[in-house]
C-alpha cells in the first residue's frame, strides 16, 4: 500500500532481561490520527523512542514512507521528516518564539559561516504563518519562552513540529502538564493538523481527548499491542477493559 | 468561566516585558557616580566627574580587562566559565613582548637571532597565536573531553601562568619598539575596547553564532536536539575568549611598555565580576555586552573614586568582593521573582 506512512514489523525492545516491547506490528496511513493508550509501563513511550531513534530496537523492522529506516539518533529521524513533541519540551527558555521555531535551521540573510547574519524578518513572518496554520495564539512573539505559561510553551513546541512540513508528527502526552484552557488550545492545534491532512501519533491517558481527536485507538499492555480499534466501533469502557487486561482483541490472542 | 478568567489574567501578566538587567547596572552606575560626586564636594571640595584627566585614566585602566570581559561574557552566556583569561594575558604578553623589542637593547631576548625591530604585526600575531593555542586546548577539553569548564580553565589558568614565568625564568621583558608602544598610547586601548565591544555586541545579537551561544547556554540538550553542533560551537566560544585575552595582553604590554610574568593575575576574576554586575546570568542564556560594559564602568568608577577620596588601596579588594557577591545575590533574587511570576 502506497499510502502507509509508518509501518513496524515485530518491533521488539529488551532492556537487559526486561521485555519492554514485544513484536509490535503497527500501521499509520496518510492523514490518519492514531492514539496509543495503555497503563504506565505498557510500552507506549518505548515504542515512540524506537521510532524516533532515541533508542535502538532489539529486533524488528521500521518502514517509513515504504522504505526501511534505521535512525541512529533523533536528529536523523527529524531530518527524515518525523517531528516529535516530547513530554519534556526541547525549548531554549531564554530565546523568543521565532528563535525557538527556527533553532538549528535559521534563515540566513548573509552567509558568513558561523557568523552568518540572521534573517529576523523572514523568520518572524514564517512564524506568523506557522502559528496561523496551527491556530496558535501567542500575544507577544518577541517574549522569551521563560515568561510564558505551560500551555503557550507547549503550543510553541507543537507549532515548531508543524512548521517544517514534516511527514509525521508524534506527540507524547502533550497535555499532561496543562490546565483546562491550555489543553483545549493544544487540542485545537491537533484538529487543525487533522484538517491539514497531516498524520499524527498521539500518546495520551485522557479518554475524552482521544475520542475527540483521533480515528483509531491502539492499546498497549505489558509491551504488547492488545487492541486496534476504530473509534466508531468502540467505547470508553471497551478501551478501559483492554487497558486493564479484562479483554484482548481477537487478532491478538497470542499476546498478554 | 473562572478558568478562562484565570488564563486571561495570566496572558495579561506575561505581556509585560521583564525589567532588563542592563537597566539595573545603569542605575547602579549613575547612583555610584552621584555618591562620589556628593562626597567629593563635601570632603575634597572638587567635582569627581568633571575632571577629564581622571575620567580618561579611569577608562584606560579598565579597558584592558574590559577586552577580556567581552570574551568572558560570551563564555558565560554559553553556560560555561573561563578562569584562564588572566594567565593567558600573562603568557601572550611575555611571548609577544619578546618579539617587539628594539635592536639597540643588547639583552633583547631574540637579539642573537636578529629578531628585533620587527614590524608591529609580528608581536601581535605571536601573542594571538599563543592565545589561540590556549583556546584550542580549553575548547577541546570542554567540548570533546567533556571536562567541566571550571576545571578545564582552572588547569589552563595554572599552566599558562607557568608558561609566562618559565619563558624568562620570572624576569620582565622591556624596551619595545615605538611603533608597538603606539598600541597603548593615550586612549587607543579604549578605542580598541569599544571596537571589540561593538563588534561582539552585533555578533551576539544578529548572527548565527550569537543565537546558538544563547541557545546552548539556555538549554544545551534542546540545542543539540535542534541540530546545533554543540561541540564545534563551544570550541569556537573558548577560542574567541582566549584570543580576546591575548589581545588584552598585547594592549597591556604596549601601555605598560614592559611585560612581566605576573601580568593579568586575578584579571579573570575582575572580568567575571564585571560580567555578573552587568546582569549576565551565571547559569547561562542571558546577558549582553552592553551589560558587561556597564559593569566595567562601575568597576572603574569605584576604584577611581577610592583614589579620588584617598581611600587605602587595601579597602578596594574588600569592597570589590562585596560588590561581586551583592550582584550575584541580586541576580538570584531576580530569577526567583521571575520564576514566581511566570
Amino acid at each position: 500500500m502506497s499510502d502507509i506512512i509508518l509501518k513496524t514489523e515485530s518491533l521488539t525492545k529488551h532492556y537487559g532481561g526486561v521485555q519492554a516491547l514485544e513484536g509490535v506490528d503497527f500501521e499509520l496511513r496518510a492523514g490518519e490520527h492514531v492514539a496509543i493508550m495503555g497503563d504506565n509501563g505498557a510500552g507506549k513511550s518505548t515504542f515512540v523512542r524506537q521510532i524516533t531513534g532515541v533508542e535502538q530496537r532489539t529486533r524488528g523492522r521500521i518502514l517509513f514512507n515504504g522504505k526501511e529506516v534505521n535512525f541512529k539518533g533523533p536528529l536523523e529521524a527529524r531530518e527524515a521528516g518525523i517531528e516529535t513533541v516530547f513530554q519534556n519540551l526541547a525549548l531554549a527558555d531564554d530565546l523568543d518564539v521565532p528563535s525557538n521555531l527556527f533553532l538549528g535551521r535559521e534563515k540566513i540573510l548573509l552567509n558568513l559561516g558561523p557568523f552568518s547574519i540572521l534573517d529576523f524578518k523572514g523568520m518572524r513572518a514564517a512564524t506568523d504563518a506557522a502559528l496561523k496554520r496551527t491556530a496558535v495564539k501567542i500575544p507577544n512573539l518577541g517574549n522569551t519562552i521563560r515568561n510564558m505559561s505551560g500551555g503557550q510553551r507547549q503550543c510553541v513546541a507543537i507549532a515548531r513540529t508543524a512548521t517544517f512540513a514534516s511527514k509525521l508528527i508524534i506527540m507524547d502526552e502533550p497535555t499532561a502538564a496543562l490546565g483546562v484552557q491550555e489543553t483545549l488550545q493544544v487540542e485545537n492545534i491537533i484538529r487543525q493538523l487533522k484538517a491539514n491532512g497531516e498524520p499524527l501519533v498521539l500518546i495520551s491517558h485522557n479518554m475524552r481527548q482521544v475520542f475527540d481527536l483521533v480515528d483509531r485507538i491502539i492499546v498497549f499492555r505489558r509491551g504488547r499491542m492488545v487492541a486496534n480499534l476504530k473509534k466508531s466501533e468502540t467505547s470508553g469502557e471497551d478501551v478501559v477493559s483492554y487497558i486493564t487486561g479484562a479483554k484482548t482483541g481477537p487478532e491478538f490472542t497470542g499476546a498478554a | 468561566m473562572t478558568n478562562a478568567g484565570v488564563a486571561m489574567g495570566q496572558v495579561e501578566k506575561q505581556r509585560r516585558k521583564p525589567w532588563p538587567a542592563e537597566l539595573n547596572a545603569l542605575i547602579g552606575l549613575i547612583a555610584i557616580m552621584l555618591i562620589f560626586e556628593i562626597v567629593g564636594w563635601s570632603l575634597v571640595g572638587q567635582s569627581f566627574l568633571l575632571n577629564k584627566l581622571r575620567l580618561s585614566i579611569m577608562i584606560t585602566q579598565v579597558a584592558v580587562v574590559g577586552i577580556l570581559a567581552v570574551g568572558v561574557t560570551q563564555v558565560i552566556i554559553s553556560g560555561g566559565i573561563d578562569l584562564s583569561g588572566g594567565s593567558i594575558i600573562g603568557a601572550s604578553a611575555m611571548i609577544a613582548m619578546s618579539f617587539a623589542q628594539i635592536g639597540t637593547y643588547p639583552r633583547a631576548i631574540f637579539a642573537a637571532q636578529g629578531l628585533v625591530d620587527l614590524p608591529i604585526i609580528v608581536p601581535i600575531l605571536v601573542g594571538l597565536l599563543v592565545a589561540l593555542m590556549c583556546g584550542l586546548i580549553n575548547g577541546a577539553l570542554i567540548a570533546y573531553v567533556k571536562l567541566p569548564p571550571f576545571i578545564a580553565t582552572l588547569g589552563m589558568m595554572v599552566s599558562a601562568r607557568g608558561v609566562a614565568l618559565w619563558f624568562t625564568k620570572g624576569q620582565p621583558i622591556s624596551f619595545p619598539t615605538n611603533a608597538f608602544m603606539s598600541i597603548g598610547d593615550g586612549l587607543t586601548p579604549v578605542w580598541i575596547f569599544i571596537g571589540i565591544a561593538v563588534l561582539f555586541s552585533l555578533i551576539l545579537k544578529y548572527t548565527l553564532y550569537g543565537k546558538h551561544t544563547y541557545a546552548i547556554g539556555s538549554n544545551q540538550a534542546a540545542a543539540r536536539m535542534s541540530g546545533i553542533n554543540v561541540e564545534r560551537h563551544l570550541m569556537l566560544v573558548y577560542v574567541i575568549a582566549s584570543l580576546l585575552a591575548g589581545l588584552a595582553g598585547i594592549v597591556l604590554i604596549a601601555r605598560s611598555q614592559t611585560a612581566q610574568p605576573v601580568f593579568g593575575t586575578m584579571n579573570e576574576l575582575d572580568a567575571i565580576a564585571m560580567t555578573v554586575i552587568g546582569g549576565v546570568s551565571l547559569s547561562g542564556g542571558r546577558g549582553s555586552i552592553l551589560g558587561t560594559a556597564l559593569g566595567m564602568l562601575i568597576f572603574g568608577v569605584i576604584f577611581s573614586g577610592f583614589i579620588f577620596l584617598s581611600v587605602d588601596a587595601y579597602y578596594q579588594n574588600m569592597v570589590k568582593g562585596a560588590i561581586i557577591v551583592g550582584a550575584v545575590a541580586l541576580d538570584q533574587w531576580r530569577q526567583k521573582r521571575q520564576a514566581r511570576d511566570a
